[in-house]
């Protein structure tokens, strides 16, 4: 069979919940990595464990989008869908490229399923396909024929249908098994039968795809041309995890993690637990308050903390977090956003949260606010949130969201000796009988950290006002609103030692700026250097900073005729813009649960040009 | 014993600051016993942390001379609970009161109880909401009458003890402000216990409560009323000691020594018998009631042998270092790399 070659192709793997579909195109997508294409992935699954079998709201999907060039999103249309049920088809019709090849699980369109998915008709007799090239298999057949020899129930042999459409695929894109067949190996080592029954899936589905000719032609992508290195997949949620244990070890103090379980946070508290060789103390509590404030205390202590969360856990933190302005105390506090508001859609992406980082505390309570753009990029934000909080004894708020946490990238990993020291002096201890005065301050504004256990040092901080130096109580009115200005000035100095904000792409003076934040960045990049091979005059700069701003992004506001922002939310950094700047900065809101994508933007560019 | 910790008295626990509860606080008698004590145990000021919330009681940290947090309302056992996570090294001590510590701090101190961090919980009860001048809390008695309840509480109060040994605290005491000796000598258990000891002393409020313990305080009533309880001994009190608390299967009943029982009859107490505890910390009873049991005082329950949450924790960090300490390349590389050139 031919094999033509392609420069980047989008797939999704949909099933039901039970289907598996998550791993199998976690699989793909590592074996698409170690074959050099670059990537991005968005996993899309059901907030229920087990929604009910066949059922729309159970459908689980990953969308994989790789290619020989740069991939800055998980595409806006799939070329290729696997659906292995009617409901899978049916939540993803929307989203297919016309022409595009739809591989179906034969055994998942028979009437129960229909009925299951509300389809009067069979979506592959009733012309619903028309203009799709369609492979039809009998996954569920085809992998029990295939397991025959093997002695384990119906139900566990059904369980190897994923491994079926995975071989099936790597066949189909010219790949070898070699990458999965060692994760089955290490997976299943002390369950030969399952382990044997996955193998054999995985093989028959490759041997299938080879022997049957299902289709006209194999494809391949060609490595990228990616900066020369060593790479590796990642997460979001995995690389912030990875940037705290570095600052940790950077800083020199044990890392301490008080968390409480919540969607889509969760995999940080699961990643930490498991680096326990690092010294890193992770402490699950009985609920976001006191995890938060575990944090504080073990910050109060000498370590560096961290409490990582979403949305209403951040809500819930409130109150400790501007324990933790006034103590000025190091901490990081973690909200990888989802949709809101309440509970809202705890699987789906949202970056509505920006507004309660800056705002959402009793009184002047500023916070330093970080985002993440990328997966790998929430390994340096997390390295970064940690760098200041330590330098400046403030509490940061480190933003990310469910896009991110979930999706994986390719990275070219930094080597432990490139990443800066953080240099962290705890208090020296008092033995001339001086009084040790906790709110004295450095050309940063930030005090001194004092550890308990250290001579002379013993002192008493807490939420009611301090008075300016010694740190007593205070109600003095003047010190007050000296306090509550020092507070802010102390965060805003912080701008100082932050880098200035660049423009990703485009030229510095233009027509159009397109300004984001957070997760829409592969987006704005592809739809920004689009528009630029085109001949307009489009630029796009993200900002990590948003609290404080670096110190030259006004200027740069004013180099173009108009600013965009686009957002997941209802628009609140261009809220911020406009109060900071004055200018009349155009929102671009989508608040569905999804990614902006790119073709979304360069009609919103257009429409503004 | 460090040099240093050996030669402090109560003094070097006293701050700059003036104390500002009201004046005939039962308070002022707290802190005047706990810094009688630190003195005596041996650990370096600077060693010691005090973590409170918020409340009247919570004020304390201002006053010991050692490193403190006034934190926020309900959650110093949170803070403490990190704080000794990373720091196993440090004494620390929780005061809180019945409004932070069993109502708004309700979750964390159940929590504190179960995982058995080696910190010491003095939550001072006086049965109403001080700080916020007078509503009731949740060991006002029922019918209680407040500014928030001008008809009388309808909320059916807390037994702390109760709760926290249903929450497998595994020291559990109770003693009182107006009984110096017996709340220092309940305070050198608590911190000889290694694990967290929850100590529930009876606080007079004199502004918004005033009286509310005054028949277990009172020289007058105290001995009729209290129960004072001492390892191996048998349960008396009484004017003369002449009564005695019997278990007539699992209830306590009381019995007249002098009406033909002996005290070889009585219940001998056993600080660890859960059992026992169990049925020791229930008695509870109305003192206006006619007929109602003595409420007890002392250490209920030790458990000495449950491991402490920072033991354990610690324990697993060796154990995983001792499989190879943390390599940050490693980490970074992760599983499985590809170059690209």
């Amino acid at each position: 069979m031919n094999i033509q070659t392609i420069e980047d192709v989008v797939i999704k793997f949909a099933g039901d919940s039970g289907d598996g579909m998550q791993l199998t195109g976690g699989q793909f997508t590592n074996n698409t990595a170690l074959m050099g294409a670059d990537l991005a992935t968005f996993p899309d699954f059901p907030a229920e464990i087990r929604a009910p079998i066949g059922t729309l709201p159970g459908v689980s999907g990953f969308q994989l989008h790789f290619g020989s060039r740069k991939i800055f999103t998980p595409g806006d249309h799939c070329d290729v869908l696997v659906a292995m049920n009617v409901a899978a088809l049916k939540v993803n019709l929307g989203n297919l490229r016309k022409g595009a090849i739809v591989i179906v699980n034969t055994d998942g369109f028979d009437q129960k399923n229909m009925r299951l998915a509300n389809a009067e008709t069979n979506p592959l007799e009733d012309g619903t396909l028309d203009g799709y090239v369609v492979i039809k298999i009998d996954v569920t057949k085809l992998t029990r024929e295939a397991l025959s020899e093997i002695q384990m129930g119906v139900k566990e042999k059904d369980r190897c249908k994923n491994m079926f459409v995975l071989g099936f695929l790597y066949y189909m894109y010219s790949r070898t098994l070699d990458s999965t067949e060692r994760f089955l190996n290490s997976k299943f080592s002390k369950k030969p039968d399952v382990l044997e029954a996955n193998l054999r899936a995985l093989r028959a589905g490759y041997n299938y795809a080879d022997t049957t000719e299902v289709f006209a032609s194999r494809y391949k992508v060609e490595a990228a041309k990616l900066e020369p290195g060593t790479y590796r997949s990642i997460m979001g949620n995995e690389a912030a995890a990875m940037g705290f244990v570095a600052a940790s070890q950077k800083c020199g103090l044990p890392l301490f993690l008080g968390s409480y379980p919540i969607t889509p946070a969760s995999d940080i508290l699961h990643y930490l637990s498991y680096n326990k060789n690092f010294g890193v103390r992770t402490f699950q509590a009985e609920d976001e308050i006191a995890a938060i404030c575990s944090s504080i205390g073990a910050s109060f202590g000498g370590h560096l903390a961290i409490t990582t969360t979403s949305g209403p856990g951040v809500a819930l933190k409130g109150e400790a977090m501007g324990l933790a302005v006034m103590l000025e105390i190091p901490l990081v506090v973690v909200n990888i956003q989802r949709a809101g508001p309440s509970t809202g859609m705890p699987t789906k992406t949202e970056q509505a949260d920006l507004l309660q980082a800056l705002y959402g505390r009793n009184g002047e309570s500023p916070m330093v606010v970080i985002s993440a753009a990328r997966p790998s990029d929430a390994f340096d934000v997390a390295f970064e949130s940690c760098r200041i909080a330590l330098n400046h004894m403030t509490p940061v708020m480190m933003l990310s969201d469910g896009y991110i946490a979930n999706g994986a990238e390719p990275w070219k990993f930094p080597q432990s000796k490139d990443l800066p020291e953080i240099p962290v002096k705890f208090a020296e201890p008092i033995t001339d009988g001086s009084v040790y005065k906790p709110y004295d301050r450095d050309e940063k504004l930030s005090r001194p950290w004092a550890i308990p256990g250290t001579k002379g040092l013993e002192h008493r901080i807490g939420g009611l006002e301090k008075a300016n130096i010694t740190g007593n109580i205070s109600y003095d009115a003047e010190n007050h609103e000296f306090m509550v200005k020092l507070r802010d000035e102390k965060v805003e100095r912080i701008a100082d030692y932050i880098p200035l904000q660049k423009i990703e792409s485009g030229p510095e003076k233009g027509k159009v700026l397109v300004l984001g934040w957070g997760s829409t960045y592969g987006a704005i990049q592809s739809a920004v250097n689009q528009l630029l091979a085109d001949g307009y005059s489009v630029a796009h700069a993200h900002v990590r900073y948003l609290k404080p701003f670096p110190k030259n992004l006004g200027e740069i506001l004013f180099n173009y005729d108009k600013v965009i922002v686009p957002e997941i939310n209802n628009g609140q950094l261009v809220k911020v813009i406009r109060d900071k700047y004055m200018i009349p900065a155009i929102p671009f809101n989508k608040i569905k649960g999804t990614p902006i994508t790119s073709a979304e933007l360069i009609d919103v560019i257009m429409k503004n040009y | 014993m460090s040099e240093v910790a050996q030669q402090l008295t109560a003094k070097d626990f006293q701050t700059d600051q003036e104390v500002r509860w009201c004046p005939g606080c039962g308070d002022y008698s707290i802190l005047k016993q706990v810094h009688t004590v630190l003195p005596q145990l041996g650990i370096a000021r600077e060693d010691i942390v005090v973590v409170s919330g918020i409340g009247c009681s919570s004020r304390f940290p201002y006053y010991t001379n050692t490193f403190g947090m006034h934190s926020i309302h309900g959650r110093a056992t949170a803070i403490a609970s990190g704080l000794k996570a990373a720091r196993p090294d440090l004494s620390v001590w929780i005061v809180t009161g019945d409004g932070d510590g069993l109502s708004i701090g309700g979750n964390h101190m159940i929590h504190l109880l179960r995982r058995n961090f080696n910190v010491n919980v003095l939550l001072f009860n006086n049965e109403i909401y001080g700080l916020t001048k007078g509503q009731y809390s949740p060991t006002s008695q029922l019918g209680k009458v407040t500014k928030s309840t001008p008809m009388g509480s309808v909320d059916h109060p807390f037994n702390p003890a109760a709760l926290a040994l249903g929450a497998d605290a595994t020291f559990v005491a109770r003693s009182m402000d107006r009984d110096p000796a017996h709340l220092q000598e309940v305070l050198i258990r608590a911190n000889q216990h290694k694990g967290t000891s929850f100590t529930e002393i009876y606080q007079n409020c004199n502004i918004f409560n005033d009286g509310a313990f005054e028949v277990f305080t009172e020289k007058a009533s105290k001995k009729e009323n209290d129960l004072f309880v001492k390892n191996g001994q048998p349960l008396v009190f009484g004017e003369s000691d002449n009564k005695g608390i019997k278990l007539d299967g699992f209830t306590p009943i009381v019995v007249d020594l002098n009406d033909g029982h002996s005290k070889d009859d009585l219940w001998i107490h056993n600080e660890n018998d859960i059992y026992k505890a169990q049925i020791l910390v229930r008695i509870f009873d109305d003192p206006t009631v006619e007929g109602h049991m003595p409420r007890p005082f002392g250490v209920f329950y030790e458990n000495p042998n449950r491991a402490t949450y920072e033991d354990l924790m610690t324990a697993q960090l060796d154990a995983a270092k001792a499989k190879g300490e943390g390599n940050l390349d490693k980490l970074l590389r992760g599983n499985e790399t590809w170059e690209i050139k």
